[in-house]
């Protein structure tokens, strides 16, 4: 099974291609928009794997979430290709994909946000799974949730970004995973299509968790603004 | 040859299937088109960030439609052109990131194009089509040009507006009249009741002897007329009919000076106030008098659309420009069109 993955939700773009459990990874060259460079890497990597577009079985991309035109990248070409080969897509979240390179049996996940935000997400490892303990947020450092009592590891540039976040956040090993990369999101994705759990590329969406981005007209008049 | 155009630049998603003769004539074979304006309308305009989002959700059935629509594949697909710029750049990177993907796995090149070239050419879809050279007054919510169109690829900018747009000043004068958005369409069809002359409104530029515009004024002038005014329906169409002639006399005016100075006997009209029904009404009658011909894209192509990019794509292909190697990603938010070559 050959599967492809695509991760830029960050300003690390990189591609991943999974075969039978071996895998080949490619970072984006840094400074340069990883948007240009996205898909002649994956070209390139295709062609030093001996295979062709058409020999994949699947795309998997980094949905998020993270920068949005940056997932929207991700999810759009992951959209097209599919499209096109007639294969399946499959969303993989960024955090898990985090905590997943990790390693750590239990890790909270801090993605830094931009705006003075973090995205938040803590995973507990069962057996091969990663599960989502409650829900994934967007909040100030000064209230993103601390990890719960045992033992937990944490990553994500999300911590070094905010002295507020990483003062209270001190009593943990912080780990070295900044930002997600295509190979987490590929091994992740690779036993997902092995099970059939594909997405048809016109359901392949990006996770933006922060959803509110602009006020209604309805809603700026209640404020006393104007119309 | 089958080209594919996907457009993305603004509120509209659009896709289209148009295949080019060896002949050199063409046809558009399938366009489908998703319109956000309903969502936008809540917020009082476009949301950039909302745009973008939909625009990834609807690129995939507005493909799928469109094939359907034809009964072709995407195997048959020979180039997939699609808008780089100008327009808003979470947008457009939708569009330019499926299309060089789908490129890439279909192993075909792509056309990334100009949004206005599109508006330009988009009267070439109609039935009984101009042909080059001819003079376009292009009059959309971000564009006010006129330009002498040579040939595909060969666009030379007479006159332009010097600070808002037709289509914005259709918009804002309705906002201030609290006609919703986009209140350009509401306007001119209270204008529709409106006594001609009734109301008066400035006129700028229209004897400044080029073939520039100015539109900001109108909004002052409308603001000025209404403060303080208790309006009925018919003084209110009186005024919806003085901002409607205003802004259409000072277009035909310009219109008709390009085509006299460049002696063109063609005038193409492209863009969503080519909607107006006042303005074609005008630009009509001139017509007759000056002797030459007015053409108009299809109303349902005046306004941002898949099929005058596909069209764009095959022109440009079949007068010889080198289509892309599909891969890099890269969008041009801002592009004059000045810049534009074969
Ligand atoms: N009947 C009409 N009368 C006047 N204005 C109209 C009419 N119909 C549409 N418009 C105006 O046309 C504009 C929309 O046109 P279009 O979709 O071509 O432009 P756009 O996408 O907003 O801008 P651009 O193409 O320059 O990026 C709006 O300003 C709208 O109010």
């Amino acid at each position: 099974m050959n599967l492809l993955a695509l991760e830029t939700a960050t300003d690390q773009g990189s591609v991943a291609l999974w075969r039978d459990g071996v895998l080949l990874s490619r970072e984006c060259p840094a400074g340069e928009q990883s948007s240009l460079t996205l898909l002649p890497l994956v070209r390139a990597m295709m062609a030093e794997a001996g295979l062709a577009m058409a020999d994949l079985d699947g795309i998997a991309f980094g949905a998020g979430p993270g920068a949005f035109t940056g997932l929207r990248v991700a999810c759009g070409v992951a959209q097209g290709l599919a499209v096109a080969l007639d294969r399946p897509v499959l969303p993989v979240v960024t955090l898990e994909a985090m905590a997943y390179a990790d390693g750590s049996p239990q890790v909270a996940v801090y993605l830094d946000a931009r705006m003075n935000e973090v995205y938040c997400g803590a995973y507990r490892r069962v057996g091969e799974v990663l599960e989502l303990q409650g829900a994934i947020t967007v909040c100030p450092p000064a209230e993103a949730p601390l990890p719960a009592a045992g033992d937990w590891a944490v990553c994500g540039n999300g911590v070094p970004a905010y002295p507020a976040l990483s003062q209270r956040l001190a009593a943990w090993p912080l780990g070295g995973q900044r930002v997600p990369t295509a190979a987490a999101v590929a091994r992740l994705a690779a036993p997902r299509l092995a099970r059939g759990e594909g997405l048809d590329p016109a359901l392949a969406a990006p996770l933006y968790i922060r959803d509110k981005v602009a006020l209604t007209v309805a809603e700026r008049l209640a404020q006393g603004g104007k119309a | 040859m089958l080209v594919l155009g996907i457009e993305s630049s603004c509120d509209e998603t659009g896709v289209a299937l148009y295949e080019m003769g060896s002949d050199g004539t063409g046809t558009l074979l399938g366009h489908a088109l998703h319109s956000q304006i309903a969502m936008h309308r809540e917020y009082g305009g476009v949301v950039p960030e909302l745009a973008s989002r939909d625009h990834i959700r609807r690129t995939v059935p507005l493909l799928r439609q469109a094939l359907a629509d034809c009964g072709r594949t995407l195997e048959q697909v020979d180039a997939i052109a699609y808008t780089q710029g100008p327009g808003l750049a979470g947008a457009l990177l939708v569009g330019a990131a499926f299309a060089e993907g789908l490129a890439t796995a279909l192993g075909k090149p792509t056309v990334p194009l100009h949004h206005l070239e599109g508006h330009l050419l988009s009267p070439l879809l109609s039935a009984s089509p101009p042909r080059f050279p001819f003079v376009a007054l292009l009059v959309s919510g971000g564009h006010t040009q006129i330009m002498r169109v040579s040939g595909v690829g060969q666009y030379e900018l007479l006159g332009e507006t010097l600070d808002d747009a037709a289509g914005e000043a259709f918009d804002k004068t309705a906002k201030l009249l609290g006609l919703g958005y986009p209140g350009g369409p509401a306007l001119a069809r209270l204008a529709e009741g409106g006594k001609p002359g009734a109301v008066v409104f400035p006129r700028p530029m229209l004897h400044s002897g080029d073939l520039d515009f100015s539109f900001s004024g109108l909004k002052t002038a409308v603001l000025t007329y209404v403060r303080g005014k208790e309006l009925d329906e018919q003084a209110r169409a009186d005024v919806c009919r003085g901002i409607q002639d205003a802004i259409v006399d000072v277009l035909v005016t310009k219109a008709l000076a390009a085509v006299k100075k460049t002696g063109m006997q063609q005038l193409v009209v492209a863009g969503g106030v080519g909607a107006n029904r006042e303005l074609r009404r005008r630009l009509n009658a001139k017509a007759v008098k000056a002797r030459i011909q007015v053409y108009y894209p299809e109303l349902e192509f005046c306004t941002d659309n898949g099929a005058m990019i596909a069209l764009a794509g095959a022109l440009r292909l079949a007068a010889g420009a080198q289509a892309k190697a599909a891969g890099p990603i890269a969008i041009r938010p801002r592009w004059p069109l000045s810049e534009l070559t074969l």
